[in-house]
């Protein structure tokens, strides 16, 4: 794995040409009267990593939030423009169905109080999946790296496992229902080195099966991590381009006062 | 170097130097400020104490010795005979509690799960205000609610009306108590169960509901045993009985309105009952929320610190 960000096949320039897993027109979306994200256009191709940066209140989260429509569940918000997933709109689809297809995992950990076997099992029952649970959990535990250390108590609540553990129950019970995409909202804020390391070994794993869109305050992550690279400033999409271009020669001078820490 | 200026805020403070009688005058008035108030707020929070361990102590020393097996088992016995007991208001109290129970636990658990889940701003406003006031209602008034709306239509008194009251008298504590419980389920859990694709209603079933499961059932402990007390609303639904009550159609003795009958009645036998029923109610009470406290305390928490 070469040190700066490598995207996911050599020579790759851009977004151009690649199969698209979103594709965002004109996105506004508002708190209220206030306005949060400001006609945002970005293309995530799929089976690869995209990383959104930005200082705090920049709207990463929200633009996030909306690629599964978690941000309906706020009051008095209002959403315009269009967002594709694999040319149909998200908006018109059924929203269960949208989020059987797109997953999430969230900043703090927040396993179920239940046990590790039915937090996993969770997903695929509540989607009528009546196959062979063990199996599906079990798979899913392995590709979230967690097996080996629950395969012996899967009966005991998730709350006894530790932080790291807990984030990555959180991945595996998202992983268990075959996500198309998968969004990570600051997976890795609440964790330490060693687990981050690998969740990320966990994203480069998943890179040939998985798209991902992944939030994060850290810019090292994201180098280290993604393919493309998204940077919002205010609300307002600033420059999209592949990771290493994007750090290495920004475009723009924001994205470059951002990357060097003038501010955020 | 110029001198420091001892004007402004380089003043010197004008307070009169220590030692002097002034200041000596203003610390003893201070401490003994300090004591009196002390003493006053200890004495206050002992009285509290102290009230709910002479109820207690009374009960005992007074009640103590009329429980027998003949108690729990036996009629009232005719006035002049010895070896009756209250099994009769004993099991007469059991079912109307259930009745209450099955009255004001599905709609306090529904009603709460609504406020806490559901709806907007004004409907849910509305149906706090009238809960509050309906917690607020004289539980004497609610039994002459009961006695119009099931006595009078059935023409007798009945464990079902007695029932209907204290089944009232339960919803708003249900209510409020199940709402404030959900709504410290923290958000996280229901996003992660929408991101999954869990409905409104699926998520609050499935993992909202159970998160707050233990809470929930203190909750509704603590509504059983503060209705198991109530005297009023029985005197005119449940009425009284001093036989068994096959059925739900007839009067029912119950053990709050035998113990007010037995006081004030002139045979030293019933005061003795009396003094016994009351031990037994208390005793349920106490269970009750010795009980709601030791589920609350393994509770899990939520989250790992």
């Amino acid at each position: 794995m070469r040190l700066t960000g490598a995207p996911g096949q050599p020579g790759e320039t851009s977004t151009a040409g690649l199969p698209l897993r979103f594709k965002i027109s004109n996105l506004n979306f508002f708190y209220g009267p206030k306005q949060a994200l400001f006609d945002i256009n970005l293309d995530v191709p799929v089976n690869r990593v995209t990383a959104l940066i930005g200082p705090s209140g920049c709207g990463k989260s929200t633009f996030l939030r909306n690629l599964n429509r978690m941000q309906e569940t706020i009051r008095h918000t209002r959403l315009e423009g269009e967002i594709l997933l694999d040319g149909q709109d998200v908006l018109q689809m059924d929203v269960v169905k949208l989020r059987r297809r797109v997953g999430m995992v969230f900043q703090r950990p927040n396993p179920f109080p239940k046990s590790i076997f039915e937090n996993v099992a969770y997903g695929l029952k509540i989607n009528g999946y009546s196959g062979r649970l063990k199996e599906h959990v079990e798979k899913s535990l392995r590709r979230a790296a967690l097996w080996d250390e629950v395969k012996d108590k899967l009966n005991h609540s998730a709350y006894a496992l530790s932080g790291g553990q807990q984030q990555r129950l959180c991945i595996a019970r998202a992983l268990a229902v075959d996500p198309e995409v998968l969004l990570l909202d600051e997976p890795c804020s609440a964790l330490d080195p060693v687990t981050t390391a690998k969740i990320e070994e966990l994203m480069f794993q998943l890179k040939g099966i998985c798209t991902m869109v992944i939030v994060t305050h850290n810019m090292q992550q994201a180098a280290r991590s993604s393919d493309f690279t998204a940077f919002l400033l205010d609300g307002k999409l600033i420059e999209h381009a592949v990771t290493s271009r994007l750090f290495t020669t920004p475009a723009d001078p924001r994205t470059e006062a951002y990357i060097t820490g003038r501010f955020g | 170097m110029t001198e420091p200026y001892n004007g402004g805020i380089n003043a010197a403070p004008q307070t009169p130097s220590p030692g002097s009688i002034a200041v000596k005058l203003r610390m003893f008035w201070r401490k003994s400020l300090n004591l009196v108030m002390l003493s006053i707020t200890a004495a206050c929070a002992l009285l509290t104490v102290s009230v709910l361990a002479l109820i207690l102590g009374y009960l005992v020393w007074h009640g103590g010795s009329s429980l027998s097996w003949n108690f729990f088992t036996k009629l009232p016995a005719p006035v002049g005979e010895t070896g009756g007991g209250l099994a009769n208001a004993i099991v007469g109290s059991g079912k109307l509690l259930l009745i209450a129970s099955l009255i004001g636990i599905p709609i306090g658990l529904m009603g709460g799960v609504y406020l806490a889940e559901f709806g907007g701003r004004t409907f849910p406003f509305m149906v706090r205000y009238a809960t509050d006031l309906l917690n607020g209602v004289p539980s004497i008034i609610i039994g002459i609610f009961a006695y119009t709306v099931v006595v009078v239509p059935m023409h007798h008194f009945s464990t079902l009306a007695g029932g209907c009251a204290l089944g009232i008298i339960m919803i708003p504590i249900a209510v409020r108590s199940t709402e404030e419980f959900l709504r410290a389920v923290p958000r996280g859990l229901r996003e992660a169960a929408m991101a999954l694709g869990a409905s409104k209603w699926r998520t609050v079933a499935t993992v909202v509901v159970p998160a707050a499961f233990q809470g929930i059932l203190t909750g509704l402990m603590l509504d059983v045993a503060r209705v198991a007390g109530e005297t009023a609303p029985l005197l005119f639904t449940a009425f009284s009985n001093r036989y068994w009550s096959p059925g739900w159609n007839q009067p029912i003795a119950s053990l709050p309105v035998m113990i007010y009958t037995y006081a004030i009645g002139p045979y030293e036998e019933w005061h003795q009952q009396a003094w016994a029923a009351g031990l037994v109610l208390m005793g349920l009470v106490l269970l009750a929320n010795i009980g709601a406290r030791i589920v609350l305390s393994r509770r899990a928490s939520f989250s790992r610190s």
